[in-house]
């Protein structure tokens, strides 16, 4: 019997993985490559124990508890250094990638009627579930064996082999456990988008209730399964048990999903999908409430996203002081200048980052228009009474005011954290007017993929391109030392760094104009061209 | 009159052209079933109509308006259901329906719930769950709720069953006796050959033949089976027979319709036992053109 439940699961598992032959391998290989370059990098920015205290009294407050975990501060060796910057974080990019691969093979294909067809065929009940299960599965095991190994072959003193293996052990585990979330949740939601927002819930929910309970009470932190790779300690007291029990757990979820997915019927959940409305609202029923509503949850998380970004820029800046100083590589990154408190001059190199960033959800909803299009769902808008000027018109204005939203949320979050932990407060008026001062380049960004979207439709995603270009040349500028040029053709290189240099608004201006000469002729080039795949 | 005028269009994508001297004409009242085989051009045709693709040559007239100067003016009157129906998978039909009524400027609240009732649609359902059917729906549901004058469909029924397929031909017909006019694209010949009053085929990018059905049979051939008292004789020297083959049954051929009175004089000669014929239907004519002349048309 159960030998028929499982036939040709083993063939199954061969074919996953064949389909998946460059995307998990892709995922892999970058979780390993972030989790060895930190490490590396950690030893030649604090290579004396002096500054890794300095670093590690810059960790010791409660937004950084929040945000990596709990560590042993007073034993800041490199190892538990990268253990605590960076196996939370990487555990749950892990979490991700099984959530994504996990619900791809179960939910998506049955869905889409790929399993229907599979299910014809001579194979057992439950052997595409353990299929896909098997691969993610052998997805973690090699995440977890290639970067404890990898970890160990930097041979840093601090991060010994036992206490690799343990780092490596605690991403697969956290891979494993979040693959059997999303295999429960596959038999329980009817769809793979519930799929996919349940388990990321879940994932969320666990990152958040830790970082509440590490700061308020730590011993309720076990209630979250994340929190088990922070208690595994690597590098410091090398604590196997956390990643058994989360191993134990997945295993547990695993049956689980078995059992859910033998009782019930193919296409079926167990969770009711609510139906939806019968009717549209009047703030649907028109291009530009469309196009709010088709972006509504990218927006809103992008906001959140925004905020925590700036928020989290913010609670570092306290310690600046304490920190540059003991610090030689940064300081090198950081000439000091006469009548600026460190903290402003560290403002600027701040406002790079998180103007680019704020960069993104504007071009994405400038570019939705794009995917529209090449999903042929702008025809049915431009068959009626729609011209071409108007839709592209709704979607420029949600970008425009989407950019300005996003990077005064940036702005707020880093003023309110930073507000809170700088001595005497900030001005919000100083952090608003420096993050401001990046939003003419941002509409040039912006006016651009207007104007690919006009002229060069196919080369939309060009602009990210160039997007990358801005981030490199003007965040790691400095550090290798590119000559002015190279940073003068991003428009983000032509923004005065308030408030160390004086404000100037004519570049300011002249980006304005060269914004809407760019957005001008897209838009004519949108009322030129035919409406294409 | 003509409520749409094509005349010599002309679409080039690059160095191929897709539609090269099509001409189409539409008068008020009428239903133009527009035939060909798949990559013919009639969805390149209909996207220049409705403005999304720019001619490259010829008129494109609407309402006596430009397709592409004044397409938003010409869409508030026209309605357009695609082949392809693609819909915003976390909108429900409902939602769209709503949008798509509201867009296309004049609704008709009591007509979009009776539709929703006749094409048995499940309004509240996400369209990520539609099938191809029910997404054609939610289209057809928008289009004849709507106050248009001219409606635009692109195979609207290739995912329908047989039952809502006949709803539709009744939604069809229905606006027809409000005086309104239609352009069918279709494959389903029967659909064409019971709705639309004429017919433009076009194949490789040209419209090969144009006319009332009556027109078009003109130019078909019709099979007959004949038995005889006495043998047929002279058949074969009389012009406009085709395929004569001789069985235990008597003798089987195919007349051009033109020449039938003269065959039927001819055999009648010899003592009709009994005679069977099947008259043209328009799938015989599509073959036809379907088939033949290989070279013609599209230049690549």
């Amino acid at each position: 019997m159960a030998g028929n439940h499982l036939a040709k699961t083993a063939f199954l598992s061969k074919f996953i993985f064949r389909l998946d032959r460059l995307r998990i391998p892709i995922w892999v290989l970058a979780l390993t490559f972030f989790t060895i370059i930190v490490p590396a990098a950690f030893k030649g920015l604090y290579n004396s124990q002096q500054e890794r205290d300095a670093m590690a009294q810059t960790m010791a407050n409660p937004a950084m508890t929040a945000m990596t975990g709990p560590a042993d501060l007073s034993n800041y060796t490199i190892g538990v250094m990268t253990a605590h910057q960076m196996l939370l974080m990487t555990a749950a990019v892990t979490g991700l990638m099984s959530i994504l691969l996990v619900a791809r093979h179960t939910r998506a294909d049955e869905e889409d009627g790929r399993l229907e067809l599979l299910r014809s065929l001579p194979v057992g009940r439950l052997s595409y579930l353990n299929a896909s299960l098997l691969v993610v599965s052998a997805a973690c095991i090699g995440l977890a064996l290639i970067n404890g190994f990898g970890l160990y072959a930097l041979g840093i003193e601090s991060m010994n082999l036992e206490g690799s293996l343990l780092y490596g052990a605690a991403l697969g585990a956290a891979g494993l456990f979040f693959a059997g979330v999303t295999a429960v949740f596959a038999q329980a939601s009817d769809s793979s988008r519930g799929t996919i927002g349940y388990s990321i819930a879940v994932l969320l929910i666990s990152y958040l209730f830790r970082a509440i309970t590490d700061i308020s009470n730590e011993s309720l932190s076990w209630l979250s399964p994340l929190a088990w790779v922070t208690k595994a300690e690597v590098y410091d007291s090398n604590n196997w048990w956390p990643i058994v029990l989360m191993i134990a757990a997945a295993m547990v979820l695993f049956a689980i999903a078995n059992y859910l997915n033998a009782i019930r019927d193919l296409d079926r959940g167990f969770l009711p999908s609510r139906p939806g409305k019968k009717y549209a609202s009047l703030f649907l029923q028109s291009p530009i409430g469309l196009a709010l509503r088709l972006q509504r949850t990218g927006i809103i998380s992008w906001a959140i996203g925004m905020f925590v970004l700036g928020a989290s820029y913010g609670s570092v800046l306290g310690d600046l002081e304490s920190f540059f100083s003991d610090n030689e590589a940064m300081k090198q990154l950081l000439k000091p200048t006469e009548g600026v408190t460190l903290v402003e001059q560290f403002i600027p190199m701040l406002m790079i980052v998180i103007s680019l960033m704020a960069t993104i959800p504007p071009v994405m909803a400038m570019n939705k228009l794009r995917g529209e299009e090449k999903k042929e769902r702008i025809v049915h808008l431009l068959s009626r009474a729609v011209s071409r000027t108007k839709l592209l018109g709704s979607y420029f204005v949600i970008s425009v005011i989407n950019g300005f939203f996003m990077i005064s949320l940036a702005a707020l979050g880093l003023w309110s954290a930073g507000t809170a932990v700088v001595e005497g407060g900030l001005s919000f008026g100083m952090i608003f007017g420096a993050a401001l001062s990046y939003y003419p380049a941002m509409l040039v960004m912006i006016s651009l993929a207007v104007f690919l979207i006009g002229f060069l439709p196919k080369f939309t995603g060009f602009i990210w391109l160039y997007v990358l270009y801005s981030f490199i040349v003007l965040y790691l500028g400095g550090l290798f030392q590119f000559s002015d040029w190279i940073g003068s053709i991003s428009p983000f290189g032509h923004v005065p760094q308030a408030p160390i240099e004086e404000f100037s608004i004519i570049p300011l201006l002249l980006l304005c104009l060269i914004a809407g000469g760019l957005a001008l002729a897209g838009f004519i080039g949108f009322n030129k061209r035919d409406i294409e795949q | 009159m003509s409520l749409l005028k094509v005349t010599n269009l002309t679409k080039k994508f690059g160095k191929f052209t897709a539609l090269n001297g099509v001409n189409l004409e539409l008068n008020a009242g009428e239903i133009l079933g527009f035939i060909g085989p798949n990559g013919a051009g009639k969805s390149t045709t209909i996207r220049v109509l409705l403005g999304i693709l720019k001619a490259t040559g010829g008129e494109v007239k609407l309402f006596n308006k430009d397709a592409w100067q004044d397409a938003v003016d010409i869409h508030k009157r026209v309605a357009y259901v695609p082949g392809d129906v693609n819909l915003w998978p976390n909108l429900t039909g409902g939602e769209v329906i709503d949008l798509f009524i509201k867009l296309n400027g004049t609704a008709n609240k009591a007509k979009r719930e009776e539709l929703i009732e006749k094409f048995d649609l499940d309004p509240s359902k996400k369209c990520r769950t539609y099938s191809k059917g029910n997404r054609q729906k939610v289209a057809l549901v928008a289009a004849f709720s709507s106050d248009a004058d001219l409606f635009i469909l692109d195979e609207p029924t290739s995912g329908l069953d047989p039952l809502m397929e006949k709803v539709f031909q009744e939604c069809v017909m229905e606006v027809k006796r409000q005086g309104k006019s239609v352009l069918l694209s279709s494959h389903i010949l029967s659909e064409v050959e019971k709705l639309c009053d004429r017919v433009s085929i076009i194949r490789q990018g040209r419209i090969i033949e144009s006319g009332t059905l009556n027109e078009l049979r003109h130019l078909t051939r019709t099979q007959v089976l004949v038995d005889t008292s006495m043998p047929i004789t002279g058949l074969l020297d009389m012009p406009g027979i085709h395929d004569i083959q001789e069985s235990e049954h008597g003798m089987s051929f195919q007349v051009d319709t033109m020449q039938m009175d003269a065959v039927i004089r001819h055999i009648s000669q010899f003592g009709i036992i009994r005679l069977e014929s099947a008259p043209p239907t328009l799938e015989d004519l599509f073959m036809r053109h379907y088939e033949g002349e290989k070279d013609t048309g599209g230049v690549r």
